[in-house]
């Protein structure tokens, strides 16, 4: 009853998570446009979006456990906690030269597909059910076939338009995140079963 | 006209536009939340606080985007712009 009382709804969760992704991005956007010469130039700043990421991963766990309304949800959640914790912590290891083989940042995109997979796979209705289930499907396809920027990059990593194309991806996740609602429409659509909408 | 001074010419335009594309990204984030907080209003629940539970008050988007958009451009973009301005004199 206390917890039911203090929680924040799933549409605050989403907009939180939103804003982690967006600030990563960004950090993303500007190493993409100075290069990685220059960003890696201050350690804080190598360790910045890593940590992030990896803070975000922690952060996944509680939503784990307090938003789960189905063992799919709870799977789902668990894996993205893992996924982003390994990816972060990872991308720490590189920065902070305790991983060498660039091999290491194949963790990202590993993160991005198991993430989008998990995205579609937990969202059991269709595309115009209500605007989460639409934002669920936008946000799986987006971050599989954003994988392949930093899938890419692992081999290419001097290349500003991956660079850029990676930075993208988490700049629209978060724009993405930042619309979704509790139970809202979608293009009009909201499916009577999904109860009534609030703004 | 110095064929020395054409050379030059192109990597400091080049440099120029990377510093302009990062001073660039706070504010166009900032825009972005002040543009989202006037289209839709209610979302900013600090303008209609009577009743809001605390998640409403804390979790505002737009001024959320806003704030990451000050943050992003007074913390990381000076660091970044005299890591920039120290390698292209390098350069």
């Amino acid at each position: 009853m206390l917890i039911a009382a203090i929680q924040p709804k799933a549409e605050h969760v989403h907009w939180m998570f939103a804003s982690g992704f967006l600030i990563i991005g960004l950090c993303l956007l500007a190493e993409a446009i100075v290069g990685q010469e220059v960003w890696n130039r201050r350690p804080w700043r190598r360790y910045l979006w890593p940590g992030l990421a990896f803070f975000m991963g922690v952060f996944m766990w509680p939503v784990m456990t307090f938003f789960t309304n189905s063992t799919i949800h709870m799977v789902a959640h668990g894996s993205w906690a893992q996924v982003m914790m390994l990816a972060g912590g990872a991308h720490l290891g590189l920065a902070s030269g305790k991983l060498q083989s660039r091999y290491w940042r194949l963790t990202m995109p590993l993160a991005l597909v198991v993430s989008g997979a998990a995205f579609l796979i937990h969202e059991q209705n269709g595309w115009f059910y209500a605007r989460s289930s639409f934002v669920h499907h936008v946000c799986g396809w987006t971050l599989v076939v954003g994988a392949l920027f930093p899938l890419s990059l692992t081999f290419r990593p001097r290349s500003w338009v991956l660079g850029a194309g990676y930075a993208v991806t988490f700049v629209a996740l978060a724009v993405i995140l930042y619309t979704a609602r509790d139970v809202a429409p979608i293009l009009g659509h909201l499916s009577p079963e999904a109860g009534a909408p609030h703004r | 006209m110095s064929t020395q001074i054409a050379t030059e010419a192109r990597p400091r335009a080049r440099r120029s536009a990377r510093s302009l594309a990062v001073r660039g990204l706070g504010p166009a984030t900032v825009v972005a939340g002040f543009v989202w907080a006037l289209a839709q209003p209610y979302r900013v629940t600090l303008l209609h606080p009577h009743g809001q539970g605390f998640w409403w008050l804390f979790v505002q988007p737009p001024l959320w985007v806003i704030a990451v958009g000050v943050l992003f451009h007074s913390l990381v973009v000076p660091s970044i712009l005299e890591d920039l301005e120290e390698s292209d004199g390098r350069c």
